[in-house]
């Protein structure tokens, strides 16, 4: 009988632990954004990829500054994030080796029907800040270093406001993802920063609705950076090379073209014509 | 090592015999209390030696330090010359008041003690010591569902299956029916007819009177008097021993002086 | 926002309809889990069964860390593990990290000092019992601990099984260490929180329910167990 639980529990062991271990498809591990796989998108192009070159893209979805700081230890192959001057600092401390646009989208302001600062409709989004502060009308911040948080804070400093002062009044920090954002959002009747790919695969609107878009200002834009092997000599330079040369050519490119919800295009490539011409 | 004090320098009965035993000055307390107090002893190997006393008189506690799982706060105790050490104790065995059996069946009970035997000796010893415990039939049974006796008889039944050369009994039947306290009787009988050494706790003088070759009476941690059972049951020497034996209730009063 | 009555009916009809990726992600978690506590029991039964039984200066201070471990926040454990399995950590080089091998180490460590406690206290109890007849006999350390072991082992299954209760529904470590990469390291509790922030409350809930279940015939398992254990007078 003990033998026989002996038994059982090395076999029960050795099942648990083999698959972790045995020889795996070629595979790399991209740390991105919450927005690119939350809305979708990551499913939509990742398939084609593989089916492409055999190789597997495992991604890592956080928000844009632990995706750096996780890129920068070492634990991935490849950055996708949406923060242009965190990744060009990523690329001067020696973390990646170089930084291409991908695409972009854009970001919206969100908020209740009853529109409480009667910014509904507004293009201005520093304005609709200011008349939301000056209403002391409830906003929902990221508050997570994430690309969009940091986007965030751009714009509100644009605005002369200063929102350090008013958290836990009516700026409510929640340190959580986008989605957890706009369901504290919902839940609080508050106005929130997402972006639009987001929000508009977000299931749980509630009562919300977009109040402020196509400002300039609400550009998001995307890049890809290959992690540096100088730094981590386990970098599959091959692999992650070859994931990002079909991102930002002419196959990628209309991959991100072609994912809709709903009829909407939720992301606007924009690699430059040089990646484009590299990889076609 | 300790050297036997000059005294006891006896002629044993051979080199591998843990016989005699000899006690001296042993005592044991507790939080200020003498509980063993200052006591010596000598016994051979071949006899059923009964203690008796009172309740509360430290006889469980002087088995326990004869066997070692207690440690002496004074004294020397020495069989057949040699200190008490792990050596000394694996040729003992103690049974328990209340029979500490495992959870497990009967028969895996007294495997549990047997495990340096070979498969096929050892479903032999089994099932010569279940027959002789008379619990064949429950040999397979979980053994804390067994009844009072039938525990006892297999706790009995495991302490020998080691062959000891000093069986210990600490009030082996105190809960039990007659029918069930002759039975285990019986038992410790057998036991001793195959040469080992019975060192029994009790006090039931109806027991001491059907077991005993020698009586140790025992009260308020001390030794009254150690005398050979007829000569004991015929007439005691100490007063406490003559209160036990006349039934008087008074004994703890008795002036030991 | 759905209603709780199509959320039970989404539930109900994810289980039924035998979706490949929901059981894939079902099957992740067991074994994650399962493995886990299977490696948590070889540490931890033995560690609690020798704090039950041996006698030594700081046993008591031992103890009492066991006990303040039982309730580790998971996230912490993970991100110590992240910390050392990290490429740029101790163990980097073995490229562990966001493999579910890392999320058997985390959910590992979370649950060991739990089971070790549980079986401290229970062992320590049937210790007391048999302590004069294992010192009679003169048993070894060895010996007595596996003894105790075995017969301690219906509620020694009980205190896996609060293991495995834990393991199964932390979230915190698995998803910072697995990084919730579908079809790799996405587990139950991740996919919950996934769905969760893309505002997908029916599916989250959905499979909120399945670990309802689970944790049901868990504890269900547990009460057969004992109900065993009593009728054989082994408990």
């Amino acid at each position: 009988m003990r033998k026989l639980v002996k038994l059982v529990a090395i076999a029960a062991l050795a099942a648990g632990l083999s698959t972790a271990a045995h020889a795996e498809d070629p595979f790399i591990i991209v740390q991105s954004t919450t927005s690119t796989q939350n809305s979708g998108l990551l499913d939509h192009i990742l398939p084609m990829f593989k089916k492409k070159t055999g190789i597997e893209v495992r991604v890592v979805a956080v928000g844009t500054g632990q995706a750096i700081k996780n890129a920068a230890n070492g634990d991935g192959d490849v950055l996708l994030v949406h923060a242009k001057p965190a990744e060009e600092k990523f690329i001067a401390e020696g973390g990646g080796v170089k930084r291409f646009d991908v695409m972009y989208n854009d970001f919206v302001i969100v908020g209740p029907k009853s529109d409480p600062a009667k910014v509904a409709g507004s293009k201005d989004a520093a304005a609709a800040l200011k008349k939301i502060a000056a209403a002391k009308a409830l906003f929902a911040s990221r508050g997570d270093d994430s690309g969009t948080h940091k986007a965030e804070l751009k714009l509100w400093k644009d605005a002369g406001i200063d929102v350090k002062a008013a958290s836990g009044e009516w700026y409510r920090s929640t340190g959580s993802g986008m989605g957890a954002t706009l369901n504290t959002a919902a839940g609080m009747g508050a106005y929130a920063l997402t972006d639009r790919a987001t929000w508009i695969s977000f299931q749980n609107k509630n009562d919300l609705q977009i109040a402020v878009e196509g400002d300039p200002m609400l550009f998001n834009q995307y890049g890809v950076i290959l992690v540096n092997p100088e730094k981590h000599k386990h970098v599959k330079v091959k692999e992650g090379q070859q994931f990002i040369d079909w991102l930002i050519g002419v196959e990628g490119q209309n991959a991100i073209r072609s994912y809709m919800i709903d009829g909407q295009q939720l992301f606007f490539p924009n690699a430059s014509a040089e990646g484009m011409k590299k990889a076609g | 090592m300790l050297k036997p004090p000059e005294e006891h320098a006896t002629v044993y009965s051979g080199g591998d015999s843990l016989f005699p035993l000899e006690v001296s000055g042993l005592a044991f307390s507790d939080r200020g209390r003498n509980l063993v107090d200052n006591v010596s002893l000598t016994l051979d190997g071949r006899s059923r030696t009964v203690i008796l006393g009172p309740n509360g008189a430290g006889k469980s506690l002087l088995m326990r330090l004869l066997h070692g799982l207690l440690q002496p706060t004074a004294g020397t105790i020495l069989w057949g010359g040699r200190p008490l050490d792990a050596a000394v104790r694996a040729r003992q065995a103690m049974v328990f008041q209340r029979p500490t059996l495992l959870r497990r069946s009967a028969e895996e009970n007294l495997r549990f003690v047997l495990g340096h035997l070979p498969r096929t000796a050892r479903d032999a010893r089994i099932t010569e010591l279940l027959a002789d415990a008379k619990l064949t039939d429950i040999r397979t049974m979980p053994a804390r569902l067994l009844s009072g006796g039938e525990q006892q008889r297999l706790a009995i039944a495991r302490a020998r299956a080691a062959d000891p050369d000093v069986l210990f009994l600490d009030e082996p039947s105190a809960s039990l029916d007659p029918a069930s306290t002759h039975a285990i009787e019986e038992l410790i009988r057998a036991i001793h007819a195959e040469g080992t050494k019975i060192i029994l706790v009790t006090h039931d003088l109806g027991q001491a009177r059907r077991l005993a070759d020698d009586v140790v009476f025992v009260s308020r941690g001390r030794i009254m008097e150690h005398q050979p059972a007829a000569d004991f049951f015929l007439n005691q020497r100490s007063d406490a021993a003559r209160a036990y034996i006349e039934g008087r209730l008074d004994i703890g009063t008795v002036d030991q002086s | 926002m759905s209603d709780s009555g199509s959320i039970l009916t989404l539930a109900l009809s994810l289980v039924l309809s035998g979706d490949a990726e929901l059981w894939s992600i079902i099957g992740l978690s067991l074994r994650v889990s399962l493995t886990a506590v299977l490696l948590a029991c070889l540490i931890g039964l033995p560690l609690g069964a020798v704090l039950s039984v041996a006698r030594f200066r700081g046993r008591g201070a031992v103890a009492a860390l066991l006990n303040a471990f039982m309730g580790l926040p998971p996230v912490v454990v993970g991100l110590a593990v992240y910390l050392v399995l990290s490429r740029s950590g101790p163990l980097g080089v073995f490229g562990l990290l966001y493999t579910p091998a890392a999320m058997i180490i985390a959910q590992t460590i979370l649950v060991t000092p739990l089971i070790a406690a549980l079986a401290r206290q229970s062992l320590a109890d049937l210790h007391g019992e048999y302590d004069e007849l294992f010192r009679s006999l003169g048993l070894s350390a060895t010996e007595k601990v596996s003894a105790l072991i075995w017969d301690g082992r219906y509620s020694l299954s009980t205190a896996a099984l609060a293991g495995f209760g834990r393991a199964i529904a932390e979230v915190g470590a698995v998803i910072i260490v697995g990084g919730n990469i579908e079809h790799v390291t996405r587990v139950m509790t991740t996919t919950i929180a996934l769905e969760t922030s893309k505002g997908n409350l029916a599916l989250a809930m959905a499979l909120g329910i399945i670990l309802i279940l689970l944790a049901l015939i868990v504890n269900a398992a547990v009460m057969a167990l004992n109900r065993t254990a009593r009728r054989l007078a082994y408990a």
